[in-house]
């Protein structure tokens, strides 16, 4: 089944990808779009039996290197992690994957574009479901490969392949410490293997590790230099650049690759390495203190940024930010909980916001659009659902998992889980502002567009939204349905201060679902043509619903992660969130409120408000706007050095040192031997083989000499 | 009778095709036809006796195979001795896949003096498998330095403007290269008394004359490698050779040096390697890093991907010299895969080549649009240049680099920069040449690979990813070898160590 799951999606890119002449447009859109449908529900089937039947297991398929005392597997690891991963790659591509077939429907290559799309799926799949760091590595660089192809997509505009070639060399900066991290593992561990890892980290617990001339905690330093490879695939602060200008790149590669999956590669990392970072608290507290810079920067660039999509892009680096907070204070099962709530409503987001790009003739800028609300009533609807999801609002999925990241954070009861715990509570005032700046320029107000534009606003057809709606659904039900689960608490329930609030809530939300459920079933019983799409959502609902009747009952966090997620009992912070003061669980909420009634005082009520304020704080907006002066800083430090360097090199110490001295030493010579050869131009073959028998003669002359004086 | 001289039939039977298509009498016209099918049908029998000896192969025995043995030079010890062991036969293919590839290659864009462009290929194919076969000193010196002569004239006669500065750059760099080497051989039969390599591993000199010939050895091999500082011939061989020149150059004969190193330096001088591993370790970074930020700044294709072979030349030496099983077989992974990898990046140059006749960056652009499978190809082989996990050029990258981390990891630090800059350097490239809008008409009306040109490039891009996905089917043939070439150089060093610590007891040793 497994098998099925990861390898499906790679025959359906080997075959859009090599056949796709043949196939046409649309047999490569059939052969993806079902091969990723038939993974989703594959995946969906493996997550009843693996993370909710407790039946981890390893599939080995064949060995890839073996050399010396090093050797690695073809491996398929299918623990309650992978398959968690697996569900949320496998569904959320199957949506881009439909979603695209309308979306890039004026693309003639579009055959070519789903062919990438499964790629990236397989490459994906194998990164979460490795058993080993180097398989994980393939995964690894193999998304970024599609990444690099699906951001290059439209490979006539000078700026996407910019960006896109910015995208792989930055990422690489980041798979430089990454390689270096499985290089130390195997020279400490001697295998790269997880589950031989994770048995020997204990006893190397107090090893030291000399690198680079200095002697380091062998844990922290591996640890560290992973995540240096999170960093850069996750866009946290320092190896970010690339992400926003990844939007260069069609709006379903955004959503898919950019938001719900290969960015939070890196959470998924460090996640899988749990057993080995909790021998690292020194590299966990430097995780922590990224992850809420993190979140705070990206989020004070997001205020200001006008790009529909950069805005959301930046959305997305801080809320990766949180993660990797929540996975600096040991609290995995709650950076995996946002990721999986995340995945939902960032790509829904993205898409929705591919909906109204659409529908404004391809424009992106948020300054010339407003008004639309009326003529795109769907997409507006969904796109509120993503930002409320977003902002933190109750019932929807965000409320949960940004609620227990934040109070996981405070829980450690350390410096830097206060310093992200602020951090993360600044961002998420600043998220709902933007959020709802975003839902506010983009459909209120008079519209912006030019009149011809504005003729043609039309809502996107059902093809588009039928994921859209699918993904709308997940936003607001993951939260609640996986709460237990993925974070909730393994003490006696009704026991703990929290649990109260708890059943309150799931209650409300029940009748909130079946509201909701049923509008998103009706709206989409009323888009024609969209039956298989349809009938999707419907089993997804079915089998979540089901999947919910059964967490509440018998599926602590405990019996869900098992092995796949290692805590020290006293790092445990997701448990000891549960009992953090009430006003440290409830000013996430506020702050929420807040930020939608600024953003509604800003953008509805007082419009010259933003200008105002803009030219109050001029220095910090030209900060902000200028996203930190991050790109212009490493054009001037590193890129041009390089260039700089390369040419020195070339020009002084190729031409001008080792040949000056070297061949052309003698320009006398040069020349004479220049006229010799260009007299005789076969004939210099002679001089050669004239060198050779001289030298043969030197032997064999010698060799007489010698053996006449031996005999 | 066949497994008895497989090794020379090999060798001799491209000689054998030259005397034919020097028998070939008519115009112009039919006498390049025929020398061309000539040369392409003997290349191809050598490839099938190439395929039918590594099919033959025993994997698990580590020692030499198809053993040949006979008189030469009887007075002088000097035999005809040929066999491969698990190091060299895969070489033996390399040269033998890559040559027929060559030589359709050719087909149409040399035009002038085709006989006799077949003849040297057929000549260069001859010499390169002798040396790879080569169990004697003398007579891998012959084949070794035989190489250049067709070498030169394929430079020197169908190369581009500058091929007079270029050949003759080579030929300096390599004189000084042999010259040495020549000497370090005699040395060596005048010490041990022989020019046999299996008894010169049997008898190694003492570790101060090690010194001095391991230095001798290594000016030539660094030369042919080539190793910074001594790599400037290089981009400008690659520049004006033709096509085909180019890519039997990268693919087969920059990896001689290599070969050297793991056959002469290490089993015979362990000492000395020991003493200079070090030194090559700094090289090797140097290569890496320095050509690398040179090729970054190249407008010319040819020299940008010349100076990126010394840049993965620079992982091969740091690999061979980390005297690990799992560098050395990294080592020579990296060469069997940059063959592939970079002789194909020159055939692709060589197809925008053909039809533009310029080299210039600047001068291509939006060339995906006209020519998409052209693109999709030159794709494949820009990532495994880069290394990407699932092509060849991956495994052996890693595995050097793993082996140098756990010897030195600032070392290993600084190599893997490479990742970095190699992606820099080749992601620039592919994005001038291939994506951008058209800027240039002529570049933009460019046709896509002819069915020919398809071919050739095919089993390349299957065996790029073959062997990146199963690089058991490489290293289960060199593995055995290269353990036991790893075991005996530390065997060695520890008796070497013992004599050291013990020095006045070596007749109590001899009596046990």
């Amino acid at each position: 089944m497994e098998l099925i799951a990861v390898f499906l999606p790679l025959v359906a890119f080997l075959i859009a990808g090599l056949f796709g002449k043949k196939l046409g447009h649309g047999g490569c859109q059939v052969v993806t779009c079902s091969a990723v449908i038939i993974a989703a529900f594959t995946s969906i089937g493996l997550f009843l039996d693996v993370a909710l039947g407790g039946q981890a297991y390893t599939t080995t398929i064949m060995p890839w290197i073996v050399s010396g005392d090093f050797s690695v597997n073809w491996a398929l690891r299918i623990d309650t992690l992978s398959v968690v991963m697996m569900c949320v790659i496998n569904i959320v591509s199957a949506c881009v994957h439909v979603y695209s077939v309308g979306y890039m429907s004026h693309d003639n290559a579009r055959g070519r574009f789903m062919a990438y799309l499964s790629l990236f799926t397989f490459a994906m799949l194998m990164l979460v479901t490795a058993d080993n760091l180097l398989q994980l590595f393939f995964g690894w660089e193999g998304v970024g490969l599609a990444s690099y192809l699906l951001i290059g997509f439209w490979n006539h505009k000078h700026s996407a392949n910019a960006a896109a070639q910015k995208a792989f060399i930055v990422n690489r900066v980041g798979d430089f410490g990454f390689a270096l991290g499985i290089m130390a593992i195997f020279v400490v561990f001697g295998t790269i293997q997880f589950d031989e890892i994770f048995a020997a980290v204990p006893d190397h617990a107090e090893m030291t590790f000399s690198f680079l001339g200095h002697d380091f905690h062998a844990m922290t330093l591996i640890g560290l230099l992973l995540f240096v490879g999170a960093i850069g695939k996750s866009a946290q602060l320092g190896l970010h650049t690339w992400l926003p200008d990844a939007m260069e790149g069609p709006t379903p590669v955004s959503a898919l690759i950019h938001a719900a999956t290969m960015v939070t590669a890196g959470v998924f990392l460090v996640a899988r390495m749990s057993p080995l970072y909790e021998y690292a608290p020194d590299a966990l507290q430097v995780v922590a203190i990224v992850g809420g810079t993190t979140a705070f920067v990206a989020a004070t660039i997001g205020l200001t940024q006008f790009d529909i999509k950069r805005v959301i892009a930046y959305s997305t680096m801080s809320q990766l930010g949180y993660m990797f907070f929540a996975l600096g204070v040991s609290a995995y099962g709650a950076a995996m909980f946002h990721l999986v709530t995340h995945a939902f409503f960032k790509a829904l987001l993205f898409l929705g916001a591919g909906s109204v790009i659409h529908a404004m003739s391809d424009e992106q800028d948020m300054r010339k659009m407003g008004g639309v609300y009326k003529k795109i009533p769907v997409t507006y609807a969904l796109m509120w659902i993503g930002s409320l999801a977003l902002a933190g609002i109750p019932p929807l999925a965000g409320f949960y998992s940004k609620d227990i990241v934040l109070e996981a954070a405070w829980a450690d009861q350390s410096a830097w889980g206060h310093y992200a715990y602020w951090m993360g509570i600044a961002a998420a005032l600043m998220t709902a502002f933007y959020s709802f700046r975003l839902i506010f320029m983009t459909f209120h107000g008079k519209p912006r567009a030019s009149e011809k534009v504005m003729s043609h606003v039309h809502e996107s057809p059902a093809v588009m939204l039928g994921p859209l709606m699918l993904l709308a659904t997940g936003a607001i039900l993951a939260g609640f349905v996986f709460y237990q689960s993925f974070v909730g608490s393994s003490a006696h329930h009704g026991a703990d201060h929290g649990k109260g609030h708890q059943v309150e809530v799931v209650e409300e939300l029940h009748e909130a679902a079946e509201q909701v459920g049923e509008g998103v079933h009706n709206i989409s019983k009323n888009v024609t043509g969209a039956d298989s799409v349809e009938q999707h959502a419907d089993a997804k609902r079915e089998s979540e619903h089901e999947e919910a009747d059964g967490d509440h009952v018998a599926w602590a966090k405990e019996s869900f992660w098992q092995d796949a997620l290692f805590v020290k009992a006293e790092n445990d912070t997701v448990e000891a969130a549960h009992n953090v003061p009430m006003w440290v669980k409830k000013l996430p909420l506020v702050m929420g409120v807040l930020g939608i009634f600024g953003a509604w005082l800003a953008y509805i009520k007082y419009t010259d408000l933003p200008k105002k304020t803009r030219a109050n704080f001029a220095w910090l907006h030209t900060l902000f706007y200028n996203k930190y002066f991050f790109d212009e800083l490493y054009t001037k430090v590193f890129v041009k050095n390089a260039w700089r360097i390369g040419r020195f090199f070339w020009v002084y110490g190729d031409q001008k040192t080792i040949d000056r001295f070297g061949p052309d030493g003698s320009a006398g010579l040069t020349q004479r031997f220049a006229g010799v050869l260009s007299r005789v131009q076969t004939g210099f073959i002679y001089h050669y083989a004239f060198l050779m028998i001289l030298a043969v003669i030197a032997i064999l002359s010698w060799f007489f000499f010698k053996s006449g004086l031996g005999v | 009778m066949i497994e008895f001289s497989l090794l020379s039939i090999m060798t001799f039977l491209p000689l054998a095709g030259c005397l034919i298509i020097l028998m070939i009498r008519g115009d112009e016209e039919t006498v390049g036809k025929n020398a061309k099918y000539m040369a392409l049908y003997t290349s191809l029998f050598t490839l099938a006796f190439a395929v039918y000896m590594v099919i033959r192969f025993e994997p698990l025995d580590d020692g030499f195979q198809f053993v040949e043995h006979s008189g030469w030079l009887k007075t002088f010890g000097i035999n005809y001795h040929m066999g491969v062991d698990g190091i060299s036969v895969l070489f033996v293919l390399l040269a033998t896949f890559l040559t027929p590839i060559c030589i359709l290659s050719a087909w149409s864009s040399i035009k002038t003096r085709v006989k006799e462009f077949m003849i040297a290929f057929l000549v260069l194919e001859s010499f390169m498998i002798g040396t790879f076969c080569a169990l004697d000193t003398i007579l891998f010196y012959t084949f070794f330095e035989g190489v250049l002569i067709p070498m030169f004239l394929i430079i020197g006669v169908w190369g581009g403007k500058r091929r007079v500065y270029a050949s003759y750059k080579f030929f300096l760099y390599t004189l000084l290269g042999s010259v040495l080497m020549l000497v370090a051989i005699l040395t060596l039969y005048a010490q041990v008394g022989s020019t046999d390599i299996p008894t010169l591993m049997a008898n190694p000199v003492s570790p101060e004359i090690q010194k001095w010939l391991w230095i001798a050895f290594f000016a030539s091999f660094a030369v042919k490698m080539p190793m910074w500082p001594v790599h400037t011939w290089l981009p400008d061989a690659h520049v004006e050779a033709p096509t085909a020149g180019s890519v039997i150059l990268a693919g087969v004969l920059l990896k001689m040096g290599g070969y050297g190193f793991l056959r002469f330096s290490l089993p015979l001088f362990p000492d000395a390697t020991a003493f200079f591993t070090d030194f090559v370790y700094w090289l090797s970074v140097i290569a890496i890093i320095y050509t690398s930020l040179v090729a970054l700044v190249q407008t010319d294709m040819k020299k940008l991907i010349a100076y990126s072979s010394v840049a993965h030349m620079g992982y091969v030496t740091l690999g061979i010299f980390t005297a690990t099983v799992v560098g050395v077989e990294g080592a020579v992974y990296q060469m069997l895969s940059h063959g592939l990898i970079s002789g194909a990046l020159f055939l692709c140059v060589g197809v925008v080549y053909d039809r533009l006749h310029t080299r210039e960056i600047a001068r291509y652009g939006g060339v995906v649009k006209n020519m998409p499978k052209y693109a999709t190809v030159f794709m494949i082989f820009m990532l495994g240049s880069v290394g990407l996990p699932g092509t060849s050029g991956f495994v052996g990258e890693f595995l050097v680099l793993l082996a140098a981390f756990k010897v030195n990891t600032t070392i290993a630090f600084l190599a893997a920069s490479g990742l970095v800059l190699g992606a820099a350097y080749m992601l620039v490239l592919y994005r001038k040449v291939v994506f951008g809008p058209t800027e240039h008409s002529d570049a933009a009306s460019m046709q896509d690979l002819n069915p020919r040109e398809f071919w050739l490039l095919a089993p390349l891009v299957v065996l790029v990813i073959y062997f990146g996905v199963f690089p058991s089917a490489i290293t289960s043939i060199t593995s055995p070898a290269i353990e036991k070439l790893v075991s005996n150089y530390n065997a060695h060093l520890a008796a070497s160590a013992e004599a050291v610590d013990t020095p006045l007891q070596p007749l109590e040793n001899e009596g046990h």
